[in-house]
Formats: C-alpha cells, sequence, structure tokens
C-alpha cells in the first residue's frame, strides 16, 4: 500500500539532530466517547515543509488536527514540536509554542470586528507585532483591508476564511496549520490562497500543514502528503507521487483536474 | 433627480393604503369586547365587608375604563406599526452601503451625545434638585432616589463584566453585595476600622468569593451555570441567616458607623463636617456626600470596565463569550479568563455592597434575596448585555420606574382612593418585559460597541490602499 519514497527523513536517523522534524505524531490514537477516531497515527511535518492531508469525509483530518491542539486529547501515542512532548499540554499553551490554526468551520468571534479579531490572533505574543502583521496581512488579503470595521459575523463565507487565516497569521507561527483553507471559496480565491501559502513557505519559511479536500491543488502546492483512511494513514510520499498514484487517482482525483 | 421622488410616493401610497381605518376599528372594537368579558368575573363586582355582612359593589365604571383603555391602545398600536411599515418601504439612502462603509452607528451616536449628558446630569443631580426643590430637605427623597439608582448602575456594571462581557450567566451576583456588606458592617464593628479601609478589604474579599465561585463552575455554561450561581446566592444568604454567632442572623447588623468625610464625621458638633467648613449643619450633606460617593464608585467601574475592554484580559473575555474553542486555540488561558471575570465582577459587587452597608447603616440577609439577583440581572439583560450605557438606561428605568409609580397619585382620581399605582409595580415589570422581548430582543443597545474605533483607515498606512484588489 504505502508508496516508496516516503519518510526519506525518518530513513535517515543519522541525519537525525540536523533534520529532526519540527512535528511529530508518533502512534497516535483518539476516541469520542467510546468511537475511535485516529487509530494510530504516525506523521512528520520538516521545518520548511508543505504537508498535506487528504481523506474522505469522516477520515478523522480535522481530529488529528484538533489532537495535535489538545482537543481531543490523544488517548494513546506521544505528539512532539521542536523536540518538547505537547501530547498532555493544555491547548493554550500549545498554541504559544508559534503553532497556529485555522481550524474547520473557521470559528471567528462573530460580534468583534475584523480588526478586534485580528488583535485576539495577536494577543499571544503581547501585540508586539501587531501594525506590521496588520499591514502584512492587509496585503495578503486586501478584501480584509477594508471591512476592517465590519462584524466577522457579517462577513460572506470567503471573507470568513480569509479572517480566519489571517489571524492564524498574525501570531508569527513557524507551523501554520490549515484544516480546509478552500472550502466555500471561488475556483479564483481558491488559487489566491494556495499561492499565498505558497508565498507564506518560500517568503517567511513558515511550515504548513494543509487539510484539504481539493486534493489535486493540494497535492500540486505542498512537498509532502499524506492519505487517511478511517484513522490510519494508508499512504504516504511527495506531492507529485501521491499525484502520480493510481490508487489516489481514483480515489481522490477522480473526474480529472478541478 | 425626479425619479426615486416619484417611487417613494408611489410607495408611500400603497403602504399607507394599506393602513385600513375600518379594518383597525374593527379589531380594536373586538379587544375591547374581549377585555369585556374577561373583566366581567375579574373586575365587575367587588366584595365589601361591612361587620359580619358581606356584600357586593359593582364597579362598572372601572370596567368601561379598562376597556375603552385597551380600546385605545389597540389603536395606537395598529397606528404605529403602519408608521412603522411605511418606514421600511422608503429606505434612507444609507442604508445600503451602511455595513461595509461603517459610518457612526447607532451607538456611537447615542454615545456622542448621551454620554456628556447623562454624565453632566449625574455631576449636577443634586445641584438641580436642589434648585428645583428650593431646598436641601426638601431635596432628601431625591438625592436618596439617585443613590438608589446609581446603587443599581454601579452592581449592573459589575455584573456586566461577568454576563455581559464574559458571557457566564450568573444568577447569584446578590452573594458578592453581600459580601461586601457585611464585610464591612463586620469590620467596622468589631474592629473599628473605618470605611475608606474596608471598601478595598470589602472589594478584595467579594473577589475572593468570586474566585471560590469560579472554580468548581468552569466547565459550566449556560443553564447549568445559572443554576449553580443560584444555588451559590442562596447558600451565601442562608449562611447569613443560619450562622448566628457571627452575623447575628436574621436579625442582622444594625448601627454600623457611618461614612465620615475622609475622617470629618457628619455630625452637629464642634468637629462635625458643618462646622469645620462653617456651613450650617444639616443632614443632607451627609445624603449629598453618598450621592457623590457612589456617583464616583460607579465611574469607577466604567472606567475599569472600559479600560479593561481595550487590554487583553478584556478582550479574551469577549472572545471566550464568542467561542471557547477558537479563545483556547488562540494561546487564551480560558481558565484564568474566567477567574478574572468572576473576581473582578465580584470586586464591584463588592465595593457596591459595602457602600450599602454604609449607607443604610443596618444589613440583614434580608437585603440579599433572590429578587435582588434577579433585578440587576434584569438590568443587564435590558440593557443589551454588554452595553453601558445601555445598563444605565435599563437601571434608571427599572429602578427610577417604580418610584415614577409612586408618584402617579392622579390616577386616584380615575381609579377611585383605594388606587394604589405600586401595587401594580411587578405587572408593568412583567408588561414591559414582555414589550421588551417583542421590539428589542437584544436589549436596549443591542449594538456591541467595538472596543476600538478606527478612525478614517488611519491603522493602515496610504501606501497599502493602492494595492490589490479583492
Ligand atoms: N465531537 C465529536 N464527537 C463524536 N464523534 C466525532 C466528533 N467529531 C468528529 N467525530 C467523528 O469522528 C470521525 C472523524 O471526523 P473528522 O471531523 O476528523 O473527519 P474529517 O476527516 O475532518 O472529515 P471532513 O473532510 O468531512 O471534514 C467522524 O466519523 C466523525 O463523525
Ligand atoms: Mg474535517
Amino acid at each position: 500500500m504505502s508508496t516508496a519514497g516516503a519518510n526519506i527523513a525518518m530513513q535517515n536517523p543519522q541525519a537525525s539532530t540536523a533534520r529532526q522534524p519540527l512535528l511529530s505524531v508518533r502512534g497516535v490514537k483518539t476516541y469520542y466517547g467510546n468511537i475511535i477516531a485516529l487509530k494510530g497515527v504516525d506523521m512528520d511535518v520538516n521545518e520548511g515543509e508543505i504537508v498535506t492531508l487528504i481523506g474522505a469525509n469522516g477520515a478523522g483530518k480535522s481530529t488529528l488536527m484538533m489532537t495535535i491542539f489538545g482537543n481531543p486529547r490523544a488517548r494513546e501515542g506521544t505528539i512532539t514540536y521542536a523536540g518538547r512532548d505537547i501530547t498532555k499540554m493544555p491547548t493554550h499553551e500549545i498554541a504559544r509554542m508559534s503553532i497556529a490554526q485555522s481550524p474547520e468551520g473557521r470559528r471567528i468571534f462573530p460580534r468583534m470586528t475584523v480588526y478586534e479579531n485580528l488583535q485576539m490572533g495577536a494577543s499571544m505574543n503581547g501585540m508586539a507585532y501587531f501594525d506590521q502583521d496588520l499591514e502584512r496581512v492587509c496585503t495578503l488579503f486586501p478584501r480584509l483591508k477594508e471591512r476592517l470595521q465590519q462584524r466577522g459575523g457579517t462577513l460572506s463565507g470567503g471573507e470568513q476564511q480569509m479572517l480566519a487565516i489571517a489571524r492564524a497569521l498574525m501570531s508569527r507561527p513557524k507551523l501554520l496549520l490549515l484544516d480546509e483553507p478552500s472550502l466555500g471559496l471561488a475556483p479564483l480565491i481558491v488559487k489566491q490562497i494556495f499561492q499565498i501559502i505558497k508565498e507564506l513557505n518560500e517568503k517567511d519559511g513558515m511550515t504548513v500543514f494543509l487539510v484539504e479536500q481539493n486534493a489535486y491543488h493540494a497535492l500540486k502546492l505542498a512537498h509532502r502528503g499524506y492519505v487517511m483512511v478511517t484513522g490510519n494513514i494508508t499512504m504516504s510520499g511527495t506531492g507529485k507521487e501521491l499525484l502520480d498514484d493510481p490508487q489516489v487517482k481514483a480515489a481522490y482525483l477522480e473526474g480529472g483536474h478541478h | 433627480m425626479n425619479a426615486p421622488s416619484i417611487t417613494t410616493t408611489a410607495q408611500t401610497n400603497t403602504v399607507s393604503r394599506n393602513f385600513d381605518l375600518a379594518a383597525a376599528f374593527k379589531d380594536a372594537l373586538k379587544a375591547a369586547l374581549i377585555t369585556l368579558g374577561l373583566s366581567i368575573p375579574i373586575l365587575s363586582y367587588k366584595t365589601n365587608q361591612s361587620g359580619a355582612d358581606l356584600f357586593l359593589t359593582s364597579r362598572w365604571g372601572l370596567v368601561a375604563i379598562v376597556c375603552a383603555i385597551v380600546f385605545g391602545l389597540r389603536l395606537v398600536l395598529h397606528a404605529f406599526t403602519a408608521s412603522k411599515a411605511y418606514a421600511k418601504a422608503t429606505p434612507s439612502p444609507r442604508q445600503a452601503t451602511e455595513l461595509v462603509d461603517a459610518g457612526p452607528s447607532a451607538f456611537q451616536k447615542a454615545s456622542r451625545f448621551g454620554v456628556p449628558f447623562f454624565l453632566g446630569v449625574a455631576l449636577t443631580f443634586p445641584v438641580l434638585i436642589y434648585l428645583i426643590q428650593g431646598g436641601l430637605n426638601e431635596s432628601r427623597y431625591w438625592v436618596d432616589l439617585g443613590i438608589l439608582i446609581l446603587t443599581y448602575v454601579m452592581l449592573g456594571w459589575g455584573l456586566n463584566i461577568v454576563v455581559g462581557l464574559a458571557g457566564l450567566l450568573d444568577l447569584g451576583y446578590v452573594a458578592f453585595y453581600a459580601v461586601g456588606a457585611y464585610s464591612y458592617a463586620l469590620l467596622s464593628t468589631t474592629f473599628g476600622l473605618s470605611f475608606w479601609i474596608c471598601l478595598p478589604l470589602a472589594g478584595i474579599l467579594a473577589a475572593f468569593w468570586g474566585m471560590i465561585l469560579g472554580f468548581p463552575v468552569l466547565r459550566l455554561r449556560g443553564d447549568y451555570l445559572a443554576i449553580v450561581t443560584l444555588a451559590f446566592g442562596e447558600i451565601i444568604r442562608l449562611v447569613l441567616i443560619n450562622w448566628v454567632d457571627l452575623t447575628n442572623g436574621g436579625a442582622g447588623i444594625s448601627s454600623i458607623p457611618r461614612a465620615t468625610f475622609f475622617g470629618i464625621p457628619f455630625t452637629a458638633g464642634e468637629d462635625g463636617f458643618a462646622a469645620t467648613f462653617g456651613l450650617e449643619f444639616n443632614g443632607m450633606h451627609r445624603m449629598i456626600f453618598l450621592y457623590y460617593l457612589i456617583l464616583a464608585l460607579a465611574l469607577l467601574t466604567n472606567f475599569v470596565t472600559m479600560r479593561l475592554r481595550k487590554l487583553p484580559v478584556g478582550r479574551a473575555w469577549e472572545a471566550l463569550r464568542e467561542d471557547e474553542i477558537a479563545c483556547r486555540s488562540l494561546g487564551i488561558n480560558t481558565t484564568n479568563t474566567k477567574l478574572t471575570a468572576f473576581a473582578i465582577g465580584a470586586m464591584f459587587g463588592g465595593f457596591a455592597g459595602s457602600f450599602f452597608a454604609v449607607r443604610q447603616g443596618f444589613v440583614s440577609p434580608e437585603s440579599f434575596n433572590f429578587l435582588e439577583s434577579a433585578i440587576i440581572l434584569a438590568i443587564v439583560v435590558m440593557g443589551g448585555m454588554g452595553s453601558q450605557i445601555g445598563v444605565a438606561i435599563a437601571a434608571i428605568v427599572l429602578v427610577g420606574g417604580p418610584e415614577v409609580l409612586r408618584n402617579l397619585t392622579f390616577l386616584q382620581s380615575v381609579f377611585g382612593t383605594g388606587f394604589d399605582p405600586n401595587e401594580y409595580r411587578l405587572l408593568l415589570f412583567g408588561a414591559g418585559m414582555v414589550a421588551m422581548m417583542v421590539w428589542r430582543p437584544r436589549g436596549l443597545i443591542s449594538e456591541r460597541e467595538p472596543s476600538v474605533i478606527l478612525k478614517e483607515r488611519k491603522a493602515i498606512s496610504g501606501s497599502l490602499v493602492k494595492e490589490g484588489h479583492g
């Protein structure tokens, strides 16, 4: 099942000090009550990479992303970030280790203005770079710049998505977790968002972990990818390898290129 | 130029045609008839007792009056809804652009003119009353009422931190009011501490109890939280009643030392306030001092709240109200955030409580029953959950309103001398609540005031404005 050439970094333990993954997930099992949602997931995200996770609805992608953030907590296995075990750490402390996420469903603050939402994103590093970062996200998302005084809840769906990403960026994360950033966006905007992710990665060296339904775009963009099926990682490899894999093609890229 | 005005008149015509006078009359008549039907068993006869005899007196005049009132109100309601429909049908030119182009909102307008007005009236209130009533003694009632209202404004603002900002439904706020009052009462009567020392102590003690309440309820939300806080309020009251050794039980604590003017007592003696400042002694000096004291305390509450809203902790409260999970993933410690909300809200309740004790000179558990909590919560909810000025207005209406009722003596000439408008207080309270639910379901000032108001778009440097388009 697993593709050759996967986990290059892991097969090379000699170089581990230099190439130790920024985020590593080992044997993680997560339950919702008695229902098992992650059945022992192994995954790595190296510094400077874009890693994507694709899979069908209900596979457990969002669960994995939330488990990294400690909500819900992994019942078994370990999650290590920058050499520290974060498996049992409270969510807010994980967030302070320069990991940011734009969760599924956006979860912006509806009654607060766009500006205040962005302030919330910056609050954990004491607003030190707020003005600078505000300019930066406004350059990335000119749509938001026009609407700084508008209430979050009154933004359009796509604008809310932009706000969720922008808010995550305000904390200057080293690792950015994005859950379906293209959800509900017009194709043109999707392209822009993916372009922005690429820029963040190339120019700022930001590490990105991307959960996507839009498998074609995601795999084209990502350095590496994982495929999840009902709580298990079934395949991994470089973006190109997965794109060319017949199984992936059949299951996730059906209907040609979107 | 002409075209729009033509369309508006056309719309006006259709709408005003909608207001069918005959139909409105018919409907009002129907309402009046229903009232008549209801009045016959309830209002039309009254039992009177004279000696051992019981006989009926008919009150058809009263029934007629009530029916007439219902008829009139129903008509007014029709006219009102029709005029509202008319207003809707003729949109204001600003409406279309309002959301994007954030002009001054209703809130901003209200605060621009309302706040200086209210503040001005509050600051000069004793003087105004003195001038209107023409004498210190004559103005006693009004200053007393002012003190009462301000106490509730302060309590409302304090609870607003917990309920309005942090979104934690607290039905037992009166517990902290009680803690503050008893703190002052006990500290001053047993240790002889002065008010100015007891005030901060009472605040700290109340804040401490706020934390104690906060810990067990950290994981609760909404209904469950409301029930536990309600129980907490009752527990405190029951402890005050039953711990007789400490609190003197239901009899309460009396002869609590009065407030002094920073050490100078308000007495008629040599070293009293009046003598020191060369005034003629008058008990009203103390009242006016108390008025300004509670005004200062209320303004302090408001000031601190406004400041906190702009600081990370205040913004975290509001974010917590909106989405707890998002808060946590933004690095906010929700535990601490909730505890500070409870503690700071409770602290202001404690301040208000010790003021209450120093004003009354007497405290008993009866003053801290659930109805108090309910009124304070009603003030916050009616005010619009989080709006400072809304809370102040609601306090004036809810606390001042019943006093206005008391003064509506002219109604006695309509309903007979036995009529006491004050007895209808709770009825009107209920009616007011229903009216609020219908017309302003989210409170008097429902719009949340942004904690940062950007003037023009100055936060963004000019160079950026030219770049890119969505
Ligand atoms: N809070 C919850 N309680 C119980 N079960 C849950 C909960 N959240 C998710 N699940 C279940 O866990 C499984 C994985 O859900 P998850 O949201 O991780 O899927 P996903 O891969 O993100 O799907 P999608 O692509 O549709 O977003 C699903 O079967 C879902 O029903
Ligand atoms: Mg998902």
